[in-house]
């Protein structure tokens, strides 16, 4: 029975020094317009300051946009902290400016997939949507 | 305007009234609309100068003097990420962004060697710098100082415009007033020790960049321009002795009348504004200068080589605008930084234009088209009018610190990417004339060679310079900061004294506090 379903929680975060933040702002505002409940961090956050807004808003799915480089630093720590904090069911995604084996060697790390620029926001949408019906209990 | 508003054909109907005379005028007279100087390219080319700088000082002068080698005329300074927030490399907060999208400047010794073998009297350079500006400038000058050259003698310019940081680019350090009064402690110094040197670039390129239309960049941009002039009579100094040295940095993206029309309305408004608004006397005063680069957010990953077509067009509409300098960027920019092949590409783009397609030879050719100046007065008309909302909802200040900026801005990049996905608009390769068989093409990578590096040459400066004079330098700063003083002249003694970035914008930031932006999408 698919009663009163929640709506899907995302926190989109910018993590880092990087200040390009029109990719974060137009997702959050397409994941809104799909329905989903979004809250966006604003810039320079912390991986600590990010997993801790996650655990406090009680977020199903933590969006991440970098274009800066340091992706290979920045995605693990907040999964790493995420998990330490007892949340690994929560799903981390995000895209930016990320080489493809750099998004291959991060999946292993345990990080959802990521999306290059170009990407039409409908596939994120759709990925979380596939993603949340899988994990997500209503 | 957004290329949906277009007539199929413009005629003389479209320009009654045109007054050729009074809209137009003369190259090198204003209102400046058809060019700053008389001769335009016939007298000088445009500067070709390719924003360029990754990993350390040491790997950012090699990759100047390469471009030194193959024809470029100036040096473009791009910092990295903890440089540009005013962080040093081995700052908690710089980890993992040392060096990747810029090279990283900590301190003097670092400015040194950026600079090593490239006499700094014969160059000009432009460093893109906002929240730390005046700090980076101190270490340049301090450079030069040791290579003997004097501040009079310096040519170049940072960028040094706060206000679209707080609207778009987001490289801030201090709060708007405290960062508007660094701001202007520039103009008085320079106008006293640097003259030749452009204190800001008062850029439309981020605000574009991050989502802005043409119209906006335009009044968005010249509105800050507006802002910075209260900002610098209101001290008490004199127009005409900063004026001249103001600079602007705009983006060219695909619409390429637009474009063209754009810079022109451009220098029109400036010049109008400067001289019946703010009373200037020098005709330098009037003249809008700038800098172009191509539309970075136009550059696609899909099907890559097609963004050298991209830029070349962009490039086009910069020239036919009059552009005094231009960075045609790389085909590899939406992968990541640009490598040699690509940035020589890039180069010769501009080279082709200047040397092969003759379009340097007549100033403004143009100039009274039907369409390029019915979209010229047009694009000068909504300026106006955002001028007058801008000043309805209490000026610049006012509408960044209630996010009006921001908000106008994202909800126009929302609606690009509406019209994207809609396909109202086709961007070839990415929502039609797709194709499977991309081919990829190779990229830079930067490793973290460069932060272990810096962390140990920042170990050493530390335990080598004069540790009590740069503590002493730092409280002086602190004091003129207190007492309200120019700051520029205590803070190049800190950069003589090889006191780091983060201790100077710590200095400061006990004083001044630090900037908080209002959040939302």
């Amino acid at each position: 029975m698919a009663a009163a379903k929640r709506p899907i929680r995302v926190l989109v975060a910018k993590p880092g020094l990087d200040g390009h933040d029109r990719g974060a702002k137009v997702v959050a505002a397409a994941l809104r317009d799909a329905g989903m409940e979004v809250i966006y961090t604003g810039l320079h956050q912390t991986p600590e300051m990010i997993a801790q807004a996650a655990v406090q808003e009680d977020v199903d799915v933590v969006g991440l946009s970098i274009l800066s480089g340091a992706h290979l630093t920045l995605f693990p720590r907040v999964r790493k902290l995420l998990n330490e904090a007892g949340r690994d069911d929560v799903l981390v995604t995000g895209g930016g400016i990320i080489p493809p084996e750099d998004m291959d060697a991060l999946q292993k790390q345990g990080i959802g997939k990521l999306f290059g620029p170009g990407t039409p926001t409908a596939e994120l949408v759709r990925y979380i949507e596939e993603w949340a019906a899988e994990h997500v209990s209503a | 305007m957004s290329g949906t508003d277009r007539k199929p054909v413009y005629t003389a109907a479209d320009l009654a009234g045109f007054d050729a005379q009074r809209q137009l005028g003369r190259p090198g007279a204003y209102p400046f609309t058809r060019g700053i100087h008389p001769t335009m390219y016939g007298g000088r080319l445009w500067t070709m100068r390719q924003f360029a700088g990754f990993g350390t000082a040491e790997d950012t002068n090699q990759r100047y003097k390469f471009l030194l080698e193959h024809g470029q005329t100036g040096l473009s300074v791009a910092f990295d990420f903890p440089t540009l927030m005013g962080y040093d490399s081995d700052h908690p907060r710089a980890e993992g962004e040392v060096g990747k999208c810029g090279v990283a400047i900590s301190s003097l010794a670092d400015m040194e060697d950026l600079f090593r073998g490239i006499p700094l009297d014969q160059v000009s350079t432009s460093m893109t710098i906002n929240g730390p500006a005046a700090m980076l400038f101190c270490f340049y000058v301090a450079a030069a100082e040791k290579q003997g050259v004097p501040s009079q003698k310096l040519r170049g310019t940072v960028q040094n415009d706060i206000l679209k940081e707080y609207m778009a680019q987001h490289a801030w350090v201090y709060p708007v007033e405290p960062a508007l009064k660094i701001i202007v402690d520039m103009f008085d110094w320079c106008a006293r020790h640097a003259p030749l040197w452009n204190t800001i670039s008062i850029s439309g390129y981020h605000i574009r960049e991050a989502g802005a239309t043409a119209a906006q960049e335009l009044a968005f941009t010249l509105a800050n321009g507006f802002t910075y002039v209260e900002r610098g009579v209101a001290r008490g100094l004199d127009v005409d002795a900063f004026a001249p040295r103001l600079s602007f940095f705009w983006d060219v993206h695909n619409d390429f009348f637009e474009e063209i029309a754009k810079l022109r309305a451009a220098r029109r408004i400036w010049a109008r504004h400067m001289r019946e608004r703010y009373q200037s006397k020098n005709p330098r005063s009037w003249m809008m200068r700038f800098h172009c680069q191509t539309a970075g957010v136009t550059l696609t990953a899909q099907q890559p080589m097609n963004n050298v077509v991209r830029v070349a067009y962009q490039a086009l509409a910069a020239v036919l605008g009059g552009t005094q300098s231009l960075h045609t960027n790389s085909l590899d920019e939406t992968l990541a930084l640009p490598t040699e092949d690509a940035v020589r590409l890039a180069l010769r783009t501009q080279q082709i234009i200047a040397h092969e397609t003759g379009v340097a030879q007549v100033i403004d050719p143009l100039g009274g088209s039907y369409y390029v100046e019915s979209l010229t007065d047009q694009l000068e008309r909504e300026a106006e009018g955002l001028f007058a909302e801008i000043q309805s909802g209490g000026g610049v200040v006012k509408g960044i610190e209630t996010g009006w900026f921001q908000r106008q801005i994202a909800r126009s990049a929302e609606r690009f990417q509406r019209a994207l996905e809609a396909r109202e608009r086709v961007i070839v390769g990415v929502n039609d004339f797709t194709s499977e068989d991309d081919h990829p093409v190779e990229i830079l990578k930067v490793s973290n060679d460069a932060e272990d590096g810096q962390r140990r040459r920042l170990a050493r400066l530390r335990a080598e310079r004069d540790n009590g004079l740069a503590a002493a330098r730092l409280d002086a700063l602190r004091q003129a900061a207190l007492d309200d003083k120019n700051v520029i002249g205590p803070m190049l003694d800190c950069a003589r004294a090889y006191c780091t970035l983060y201790e100077i914008r710590h200095a400061l930031e006990r004083v001044y506090g630090a900037y908080r932006e209002p959040v939302f999408f």
